[in-house]
């Protein structure tokens, strides 16, 4: 596989250290300049975007295999080496963070209560996805994988509501321990096979071999149980039915400028580890299993509909609704795992499948963060209620807003046009014959979105106006002019998915063929 | 060895000469200064008069012949003038501390007499024969009940003599029980001769008898459980001087002797630690008894005399386990610990001597003791360490060489429990001498006390003994090389 | 085989040491300032010429740094040494012991005698890594004692939180009970070294021993006593009743030094001396007891055990010191574990721990003692909640969330390499260990999250007007950084640890360990 390394200048790194670094200079310019530290917060942010673009323009889409490759020696004798790499996946996840953080900062930009700090600790963040989405060795992805814990636990507990405590130490312990399971899984693999290298282990699982050493060194259960371990890792983060329940309550009781970045950029980090690790390295696990899989993937798409459908509290539904969307990324990657044989049909709907779940999550990332950073609008000209039946009406008191608004609301149901469609479609379109039944109910859970978000709709934006809300500031034009290019996205990615469709082609078609068995 | 001339045996005899000329001239010359001269003066002369004497002895000694004279009499090896030197060099110390005594006004009597004892005990360890070991040890013994009683101003002095006389006149009446019991089965005074007889393959029932009560005899010379009651009584009732030329020099020539009787005399008579019938058997009972005892003991203890008198006892129990092992090398180890750890005792008790605590006899006396008297408080600092066994100080090597001397007998670690217990008790010394410790560095000192003043004589000699501690903790081998010389040269003539 | 190096500066790190304590001990008499500033001088220089050996050693070789006869009559060389493994605790010593100093600036009672001891206690700690004589390394290993008695006697606090009677009572038992287990242990370990010095032909070199080949039988009875006496000092359960406790009573310096290098004398010793001279005592013993057969299984169950009931205990402390105190046990029982894995990775990881959590217990027990409780004067989380201490001393709070993120092992700081490296040992050798060993991990996040939250981030209601708490001084600053950039700097480059522990295993003197029957 070639790898198209761009004249060896280290892009990856840079993009990773680039926020990193910012973080460090906004926590000492906020000694001497603080109103100036947000600012350069801004700018940094601004500038990895611009990064991600020149590797997205750079990013070749018709090459397989990994670009812009680093590779040095870290801890040989550790078997940790300093590796980073992306394909379609990476270039997709880089971009998307980078518009997400950009976003949050827009958000926080009129709230006078986070300061440098919190910047920094967004920065601190950033960073970490960054490095997360790029490391190909375990040992240092999962540096980044834990290190993007400490600054999300911090911007919950410091800046949150009421509840914060209990919520962001439920949000930490919950996934240190599926991170420590993930640890102890591969651990495992490597003192079995002796690499931590994603690739390496790629090619090895895909060889037929790894099962078989795993079965030698740890018994015929050995390969299962490490699967599961590993399994359990990313369920926690992505989150999966049933161990989603840290979720509403950390999403709830973090300020929605952090919540768009929670819902937008971390939990794609689950979706990631899905793609990039668990589904490469155990595909005859993950066949194993497909029912209970699939039964996993159905429940996250339909209960948390139904939860969502029952939420009075605005937040807790929107954070429903982002497991709800999750949801069919989870089921898109489950059912490639279906074994079809020789069947060509079947894996141009795998290959389908999979395209949808990388537009899915892009799509899903724009939009929860627009939901939320609309919810934190609303929250600042509410004074913090934002309740499903504190409102009514608002149609006539903020009619820009309901527009927006009602833009973002039908981008995340669903609706032809807006980029929540393509996504969608694709996975059903991919699931329904690789698992009818898994299809159908996974409508189920369409519909009952559609209800709830419709409701939600009509219970705050129309109907009779409640009078305290009739002198509700509209947007201005600056907070206007911040939302315009979100929204721009989402239309023009609805039109015209092909932009993201098709970077990411080669790489699907990879997959495709992995999974071709 | 035939006859011998006596100017002859003068010439052999001439350290032991010159010590009791010293002690007779410090008698007569505090009664010529007694009159004109203030205390201090008579103190001052009476010790330079009794360390001169000692310094001659000493010089004397090392130009002795090796030589043995008729039954055992005498006998002069390279062993013998180690045991001496080391006496007489305790002496001096000992005599060193006098300086300050403040009990007495009969200075000259109370110099002399640890003198006489020092001759005493010169003879005590040049002798292999049995009868003079006998008078040497009475003659000894008779000093120290004079010397223990000798504070008249205390009620506690006067008894503490009375009860070191009663248990030691018993103890003598079994030990010359046991020695004409001895000289009935071999027809000899002399120890080598002794051992023939007492090598036989079976052992005699009387020779069984003859041996416990030496070991009754030596065993309260030694204060081994359970023949230690007078110690505690001694250490505490008798002045501070005498308390410290008892645990240090009579402990050491009272172990000699024990072993020159029972290692040489007894020799085959050993029996082994599996109860074959022997003194072996009998000396590790005592020994664990006395170590089991002064241990224990002396964790109770409020008074800090008492508590230096259990764990003498404890250390004797220790010393035992290097006759037991009875080879060369435990042998070498044995005497490497007596004397390091007479030095240690004696300056424990130099230590209560400066700070002049003549009746006042609490742990809770010494509270503070590092803000009043940082260097006292460092000095028993290093002296209560050395006790307990903690390197690099002199009590640790002893210790180790005794532990390992007794599991290399060959004897594939027959001794090995006995050494567990050891090391056991070890541990539980170490609880009691951190409390005196902790009484002197961690407590605060009394209301309104000030920092003593300490005689400067005084002062040098405690630097001295824990320079010497120190030193021979560092570089064992000054000792150790000479003494295991000496044990080569006297075990093979 | 390289001609041995000499290389005899190292030996200045014990003797700076202990001319440093005397001369504290004179200077400062008066003038504590004196005292601290020569007390600091010593562990710098210390520190220096440590790193100037690592960074001077060649992988594998054992350097030479001092061999003079002492006792030949009993085999007994002043022989000192250092290989890869001995290089690293030297290190960790360096650093502990400067930042310790640096903690401790701020004692005003008796501050020559405090930096005397303090001196000393260093002094034979240096000496225990630097010695290749067994006896040697017993002399200085038993010098380390007293000064730690009279550091907690004289300068420590209560060991417990409520506990009734004088403060001054309950701190001399604190400190007697560390006395007299760690004497004991070391009892134990005499015993076991005159057994191995008899059979072994009377002498004491560790090279000669190493070499040796005792009977299987003898090994086999004297390893679990050698091993169990030096395992008391490491806080191996059940014999750890004595760390939290004197751990808690200790002053902050002392504590740092002493949960963070002397409980690695104990595990040195297990390494150095157990596991290198009595290989074979770790040998199955061909029955099983309770499914343990060997004193392998023992020491690792034990090792387990230590692991998760210091984390669970530490989870349910209301006395902030003893959460620390307990975590150690705990760090500990990952040591222990990793050197029962007798493999390469295994033991790798093992010392790596050793210096890492060194580093870690360092930290915290400084932000603990020092920054915490040495201005609120309380060690009761409960009580500590409401003063909100993250604004109270923004700096404090931010150590200890550098602190707590290298105690879980997060990736970036030491703790992470060690407990790698020892979890891949443990799926080598003891997979059924493995899931307990990361339930273990798993309490302790959550005790030290539980900790760092309640302490420094309660969000309850503020106690009011307080007086403002002192600013953090300089000596803080400069400790806490250098400890901090120790655990990035080993967490994100392990190569320097690692390069200096893995060809030490290779060389000869484990010859023994490596050809064991369970490779």
């Amino acid at each position: 596989m070639s790898a198209v390394a761009s004249g060896a200048f280290p892009w990856l790194s840079l993009i990773t250290a680039l926020p990193l670094a910012g973080a460090l200079a906004v926590l000492l310019l906020s000694r001497w300049h603080p109103s100036r530290a947000r600012d350069l917060a801004v700018t940094v942010a601004a500038a990895a975007l611009v990064l991600a673009a020149i590797i997205w323009h750079r990013f070749d889409s018709n090459s397989l295999g990994m670009q812009f490759q680093e590779l040095h020696g870290w801890a040989p004798s550790l078997g940790v080496s300093y590796r980073l790499g992306i394909d379609g996946l990476g270039i997709l996840m880089l971009m998307l963070t980078a518009i997400v953080v950009l976003m949050s900062f827009a958000a926080s930009w009129a709230n006078s209560k986070q300061g440098p700090v919190y910047f920094a600790l967004v920065l601190l963040l950033e960073a970490g996805l960054f490095g997360t989405f790029t490391a190909l060795n375990f040992v240092h992805w999962f540096l980044f994988w834990e290190l993007s814990l400490i600054p999300a636990f911090f911007l919950v507990r410091l800046w949150g509501g009421k509840k914060s405590a209990q919520a962001s130490t439920q949000f930490f312990l919950y996934t240190m321990v599926g991170s420590v399971a993930l640890l102890l899984a591969f651990l495992a693999i490597f003192l079995a096979v002796g690499s931590f290298d994603f690739i390496a282990l790629t090619s090895f699982a895909q060889a037929g071999q790894l099962s078989a050493t795993l079965a030698r060194h740890f018994g015929p259960g050995g390969a299962k149980l490490l699967f599961w371990a590993a399994f359990f890792g990313f369920a926690v983060k992505t989150p999966v039915v049933p161990f989603h329940t840290w979720l509403p309550a950390t999403y709830a009781e973090a300020p929605s400028e952090t919540t768009m970045l929670l819902t937008g950029a971390m939990s794609k980090m689950g979706i990631y580890g899905l793609l990039r690790i668990l589904l490469p390295i155990f595909p005859e696990q993950m066949h194993r299993a497909l029912t209970l899989l699939l039964w996993l993937a159905i429940a996250s798409i339909v209960l948390p509909a139904f939860a969502a459908w029952a939420q009075t509290d605005l937040k807790r539904t929107f954070a429903y609704s982002s497991i709800n969307h999750l949801g069919y990324c989870v089921l898109g990657v489950c059912a490639v795992s279906k074994l079809t044989g020789a069947d060509t049909n079947l894996a141009t709907e795998k290959a389908a499948a999979l395209t949808g779940v990388l537009l899915q999550a892009f799509s899903h990332a724009l939009t929860a963060a627009a939901l939320f950073w609309f919810l934190a609008l609303l929250e600042r000209r509410s004074g913090g209620i934002r309740g499903l039946n504190d409102f009514g009406g608002l149609r006539k008191a903020v009619p820009v807003f309901t527009g927006l608004m009602g833009i973002a609301i039908f981008c995340s149901l669903g609706l032809p046009g807006l980029s929540g469609f393509p996504g969608e479609f694709l996975i059903l379109k991919g699931v329904f014959p690789l698992a009818p039944w898994a299809g159908s109910l996974s409508l189920l859970g369409l519909l009952v979105t559609a209800v709830f978000l419709l409701n939600a709709i009509q219970r705050v934006f129309w109907g009779p106006l409640n009078g305290r809300w009739a002198a509700m500031p509209d947007l201005t034009t600056a907070e206007l002019l911040m939302l315009a290019p979100a929204l721009a996205l989402m239309l023009i990615l609805g039109l015209y998915p092909q932009l993201i469709a098709g970077p990411v082609h080669a790489t699907v078609m990879q997959w495709a063929g992995q999974v071709r068995f | 060895m035939t006859g011998i001339g006596y100017l002859e045996l003068l010439r052999l005899t001439l350290p032991e000469i010159a010590v009791a000329l010293a002690a007779l001239l410090a008698i007569t010359l505090d009664i010529l200064l007694a009159k004109h001269a203030t205390r201090k003066i008579r103190i001052h002369a009476a010790v330079f008069v009794g360390c001169a004497g000692c310094a001659a002895a000493i010089f004397l000694a090392h130009n002795s012949p090796a030589i043995s004279l008729t039954d055992g009499m005498l006998v002069f090896t390279p062993l013998t003038t180690l045991v001496q030197t080391s006496l007489l060099a305790l002496s001096i110390l000992t005599l060193l501390l006098c300086d300050s005594i403040r009990f007495t006004d009969h200075i000259g009597e109370y110099l002399g007499l640890i003198l006489i004892a020092t001759v005493a005990m010169m003879f005590l360890v040049g002798t292999q024969n049995l009868l003079l070991i006998f008078i040497s040890l009475e003659f000894l013994s008779l000093s120290l009940y004079l010397l223990t009683g000798f504070d008249k101003r205390r009620r506690q002095s006067a008894e503490a003599a009375l009860k070191y006389f009663l248990f030691g006149g018993m103890s003598a009446g079994f030990l010359l029980f046991g020695i004409s019991l001895l000289y009935g089965v071999s027809n000899s005074l002399d120890l080598r001769i002794l051992a023939t007889a007492a090598g036989a393959p079976n052992l005699d029932p009387l020779m069984l008898i003859a041996i416990v009560m030496v070991a009754i005899g030596f065993g309260f010379k030694v204060a081994a459980a359970p023949f230690h009651f007078w110690a505690p009584d001694a250490y505490q009732g008798a002045p501070t001087t005498t308390a410290a030329f008892i645990a240090s020099s009579s402990k050491v020539a009272g172990f000699f002797v024990f072993v020159q009787v029972v290692t040489i005399g007894l020799a085959g008579a050993a029996g082994t630690p599996a109860f074959k019938p022997g003194w072996a058997p009998i000396l590790i009972l005592l020994s664990a008894l006395s170590m089991l005892v002064g241990n224990l003991a002396a964790i109770a203890q409020s008074s800090l005399r008492r508590l230096l008198a259990y764990s003498a006892v404890g250390h004797t129990g220790y010393m035992l386990i290097g006759i037991v092992a009875h080879t060369p090398q435990s042998l070498a180890a044995l005497l490497y610990y007596v004397l390091t750890y007479a030095l240690a005792a004696l300056g424990a008790f130099a230590v209560l001597q400066a700070l002049d605590t003549e009746g006042v006899d609490t742990l809770a006396s010494l509270a503070g003791l590092s803000r009043r008297a940082p260097g006292l408080a460092f000095c028993l600092l290093l002296f209560l360490l050395s006790l307990t066994g903690i390197p690099p100080l002199s009590g640790f090597f002893a210790k180790f060489f005794l532990f390992a001397s007794a599991l290399n007998t060959g004897d594939n670690f027959a001794l090995l429990w006995l050494v567990l217990l050891a090391i056991a008790m070890s541990v539980v010394s170490l609880y009691y001498y951190l409390r005196v410790l902790k009484q002197a560095f961690v407590a605060p000192p009394p209301e309104g006390s000030a920092p003593s003043e300490t005689p400067p004589l005084t002062l040098a000699t405690i630097w001295t003994i824990a320079g010497l501690v120190v030193i021979l903790g560092c570089a064992p081998n000054l000792l150790l090389g000479w003494i295991d010389r000496a044990v080569a040269l006297s075990l093979h003539p | 085989m390289l001609a041995p190096a000499l290389s005899p500066t190292l030996a200045w790190t014990i003797y700076l040491s202990f001319l440093g304590a005397l001369a504290s001990l004179f200077a400062g008499n008066k003038r504590p300032q004196a005292a601290r500033v020569i007390a600091l001088l010593t562990a710098l220089a210390g520190l220096a010429i440590s790193i100037s050996a690592v960074v001077q050693y060649r992988p594998g070789e054992v350097l030479t740094v001092a061999r003079l006869p002492w006792i030949p009559q009993l085999g007994i060389e002043y022989h000192l040494a250092a290989d890869g493994i001995s290089l690293v605790l030297v290190l960790l010593t360096g650093i502990a012991a400067t930042a310790g100093i640096l903690f401790s600036w701020n004692i005003e009672h008796r501050t020559a005698e405090f930096f005397a001891f303090y001196l000393a206690l260093i002094g034979g700690v240096y000496g225990v890594f630097l010695s290749f004589d067994l006896l040697l390394l017993f002399v200085f290993y038993e010098i380390a004692i007293i000064p730690k008695y009279f550091l907690i006697a004289i300068w420590g606090s209560s060991p417990r939180l409520g506990q009734k009677g004088h403060a001054g009572t309950l701190r001399e038992y604190a400190a007697m009970k560390l006395a007299l287990y760690s004497f004991a242990g070391s009892g134990l370990v005499l015993a076991g070294i005159i057994a191995a010095w008899v059979v072994g032909g009377q002498t004491m070199s560790l090279q000669a021993l190493a070499h040796t080949s005792f009977s299987a039988h003898f090994q086999m009875g004297v390893f679990p006593l050698v091993f169990v006496g030096f395992a008391v000092l490491a806080g191996m359960w059940p014999f750890h009743t004595w760390a939290p406790g004197g751990h808690a009573a200790a002053p902050t310096g002392a504590s740092m030094l002493l949960a963070g290098v002397v409980m690695k004398l104990g595990a040195y010793g297990c390494l150095r001396v157990a596991m290198m001279l009595f290989p074979r005592g770790l040998d199955p013993w061909g029955i099983h007891l309770l499914g343990l057969g060997s004193w392998r299984d023992v020491f690792a169950l034990l090792g387990l055990i230590g692991i998760v009931y210091g984390a669970s205990i530490a989870l349910v402390q209301r006395d902030f010191k003893l959460v620390i105190g307990y975590s150690s046990v705990s760090h500990m029982g990952f040591a222990l574990l990793g050197l029962m894995t007798l493999n390469q990775i295994g033991l790798d990881g093992a010392v790596f721990q050793m210096f890492s959590h060194g580093i870690i217990a360092g930290l915290l027990f400084a932000v603990v003692g020092r920054m915490v409780y040495d201005r609120t004067h309380t060690r009761d989380l409960n009580e500590l909640a409401p003063m909100h201490l993250a604004r109270a001393i923004p700096f404090a709070a931010v150590v200890f969330i550098f602190a707590a993120m290298a105690s879980i092992g997060l990736p970036g700081s030491s703790g992470f390499i060690a407990e790698f490296q020892i979890l891949i040992g443990v799926w080598r050798s003891l997979p059924q260990m493995a899931a307990v060993a990361g339930f273990g991990i798993v309490v302790g996040i959550a005790f030290t999250w539980r900790a760092l939250t309640k302490a420094f981030f309660s969000s309850g209601p503020a106690n009011a007007a307080e007086d403002p708490l002192a600013p953090i001084t300089w000596p803080e600053r400069l400790g806490a950084f250098l400890l901090l950039a120790t655990t990035l700097a080993v967490g994100l480059y392990p190569r320097i640890l690692t390069d200096l522990i893995l060809p030490s295993l290779d060389s000869p003197l484990f010859e023994g360990l490596r050809t064991g029957a369970w490779r």
